[in-house]
């Protein structure tokens, strides 16, 4: 039996993995760890309201006898503004959580979410990161750095001292009706700028499954860096329908230029890398989490999006593609008869690879 | 039809005109597409039919109905706007022969390899029609491209949903693996940015990634060889600095282009050959050769010898390029 830390836990993600925690077979006692008070119920859980920062934190793992680390809490900035803190935060905060770890000869195991924007978004990249790429020709903004140092400094840890696991989760983009994050936003804002001429591939990761991975990564004993995505891409253009907002082409030179301008005067932030991956997107190849983590997503990108969509009011565009729809049918049909409405022949060849696996 | 004071019927009433109108001009346009096949000499059903499955495939896009697989490629796309809208331009302006196109397989993975020529890509995608014509299930073509390729606006989206994904092992590999039939042109920009004077010289084939990645898969590989390209885009010189200044790999000079604008990117109505010749004997040869740089040297060595050799057996009995 276990007992295991969270950090991040007053988060929505956080929150719903320390109470599902509760109930997993092998763990015994979760013990959430925020700066803040929880926003989301905790279960069975226990809170300490810590920082990372806090000299306390060896002392609260010594004493609760923690044997699992699970850290959740690496911060995107949602402003540039926000960026010395969460830096702060992010790699400061998580040296000093693993010296701690590393200090106490209970920890065995220390899980981190990392992200999977460390490989970035370019037209060099191949059609599918796996775990040993680096980024090709895309940047990397400043939370993918935070979290390729982060990652770092585990790995080393681990080197260091003996009996200490370390396993890194990449996951996607994380999206679901009660995640907040830059993401969830653009694509469910009323008019989502998407660039035109491009069409980046999507691939999104379910709140659930995050969950369902996170505490799959807790309890088992796989090590080393594991992608983490729901099977499937899709097009920008069909995901921000899907989600609920309304695609609206613009000339990239002309995005950034005005991206730039809304910056300066803090009106609105799309950093660069934002942008590189709304034009070239990114695929995960997920075969280490399915073999070695053994977990399969119960979400494929596609409902993943479709679920983001399903808890936003429909959009006016909405009406205008089902006018455009029947218009289109109707001409087929005064064509050929046979294809009336039928959003016509199965394609050949095509068994809709979005479909993917499900357990 | 009584009008009730509430007005609900009238805006029922509103609602049928626009779909009494709406209805008119589907007519008118059924009307301009009948009279256009007529006067340009196509049977009315053919066309009627294709213009049909397009806008069949307009409605799923759509609704959504369609969808990509990982890599971005498009199937109802490609079959219903790519292929259709390419098919012309195969069949009556190139007047495509294809030679040998049993040598492809019905299923599974394998490896076809062309030489590359005529100053913009076009043999590739032209390769691709003719293997959705001439494999008995219609097979695609998957295409390996250039980073420049996914860079350039439109371009690149075109690409990506017609099959196209980056010339690189991994991608390579995978399409072999998930048993497609994959297309790679290993000279690159070397053999389509060729001046005129060195047509159908091959050049230097790449690194050999493309016959490690069909060795690991124990894909057949197919040497395809394209004639008619060549003087479809002669290329007369390669403005250096203009290429430098625009970030592009040269910049052609044709006989058209580019003093006659947007015109000159038409190409020579040349006679096109696409020859697929049988697979190389890779007998005795495993996934674990992939790794002996010596075996993948001289595979890719044979593959490009024999390219070679077809090409000019093939010049040789076309005769004129333009008749």
């Amino acid at each position: 039996m276990s007992t295991v830390l969270v950090t991040g836990a007053s988060r929505y993600l956080g929150a719903r993995v320390a109470r599902e925690l509760c109930d997993a077979s092998g763990v015994d006692r979760v013990i959430g760890l925020d700066g803040v008070e929880p926003r989301h119920p905790l279960g069975g859980a226990e809170f300490v309201r810590s920082d990372l920062r806090n000299p306390l934190l060896g002392r609260i793992l010594a004493r609760a006898d923690v044997d699992v680390v699970l850290h959740l809490s690496l911060t995107e900035p949602r402003t540039s503004r926000e960026r010395t803190a969460t830096k702060e935060h992010n790699v400061i905060g998580t040296m000093q959580l693993l010296a701690a770890a590393q200090a106490r000869a209970g920890v065995r195991r220390v899980v981190l979410k990392s992200t999977a924007s460390v490989y970035g978004s370019s037209a060099k990249d191949p059609s599918h990161f796996t775990e040993d790429d680096e980024a090709r020709g895309g940047r990397r903004g400043g939370y993918a750095r935070d979290a390729l140092d982060v990652e770092g400094y585990l790995r080393s840890a681990a080197r260091r001292r003996p009996g200490l696991a370390a396993c890194v989760l990449r996951p996607a983009h994380v999206v679901g009706p009660h995640v907040s994050s830059a993401m969830t936003d653009y694509l469910r804002s009323s008019f989502a700028p998407v660039p035109l001429g491009f069409d980046a591939r999507l691939q999104v990761l379910h709140a659930d499954d995050a969950v369902g991975a996170l505490v799959a990564a807790t309890t088992s004993d796989v090590t080393g860096t594991i992608n983490v995505a729901a099977p499937g891409v899709v097009g920008l253009r069909r995901a921000v329908r899907l989600a609920g907002g309304t695609p609206v082409p613009v000339v990239v030179s002309t995005g950034r230029l005005l991206s730039g301008l809304a910056r300066r005067v803090h009106l609105w932030e799309m950093p660069d890398e934002a942008i590189d991956h709304l034009m070239w997107g990114r695929a995960l190849d997920t075969t280490r989490m399915r073999h070695d983590l053994g977990f399969h997503p119960l979400h494929t990108t596609r409902e993943a999006l479709a679920d983001l969509g399903a808890a936003a009011p429909a959009s006016p565009a909405h009406a205008t593609l089902a006018a455009a729809a029947a218009a289109a049918d109707g001409l087929a049909a005064r064509l050929d008869p046979a294809l009336v409405g039928t959003g016509a022949h199965a394609v050949r060849g095509h068994d809709g690879a979005e479909a993917g696996p499900r357990p | 039809m009584s009008h009730d004071p509430t007005g609900r019927d009238d805006g029922r009433d509103h609602a049928d005109d626009a779909r009494a109108q709406v209805a008119r001009l589907v007519g008118l346009l059924v009307a301009v597409l009948r009279w256009s096949a007529r006067e340009a000499g196509v049977p009315e059903t053919q066309i009627e039919a294709e213009v049909a499955s397009t806008l069949a495939y307009a409605r799923r896009a759509v609704t959504g109905e369609s969808a990509v697989d990982e890599f971005g490629f498009d199937p109802d796309f490609t079959e219903h706007v790519y292929l259709p809208i390419l098919r012309p331009l195969y069949r009556r302006w190139f007047r495509t022969q294809v030679h040998g196109a049993e040598n492809l397989p019905r299923d599974g993975g394998a490896l076809v390899v062309a030489n590359h020529s005529g100053t913009i890509a076009i043999d590739s995608v032209m390769t691709q029609v003719a293997v959705h014509e001439h494999t008995p299930d219609h097979r695609f073509l998957r295409l390996l491209g250039a980073d420049l390729v996914f860079a350039t606006p439109f371009l690149g989206q075109v690409a990506r949903r017609a099959g196209t994904t980056l010339a690189s092992r991994g991608d390579a590999h995978r399409l072999l693996e998930a048993g497609e039939l994959v297309g790679v042109w290993p000279e690159g920009f070397k053999g389509v940015g060729k001046p005129f004077s060195e047509r159908y010289r091959l050049q230097r084939f790449g690194r050999g990634g493309f016959v490690a990645a069909a060795l690991r898969t124990g894909s057949p590989v197919v040497p395809c060889s394209i004639v008619g390209a060549e003087e479809s885009y002669p290329m007369i010189a390669d403005l250096a600095p203009v290429a430098q200044a625009l970030g592009l790999p040269y910049f052609p000079l044709t006989p058209t282009f580019p003093h006659l604008g947007l015109l000159g990117l038409v190409p020579l109505p040349t006679r096109w050959i696409i020859d697929f010749g049988e697979p190389l004997d890779t007998t005795g040869l495993g996934p674990d050769d992939a790794d002996d740089p010596l075996v993948v040297f001289d595979l890719t060595d044979r593959v490009r010898e024999h390219i070679q050799t077809r090409l000019h057996r093939l010049l040789s009995e076309r005769g004129h390029p333009f008749t």
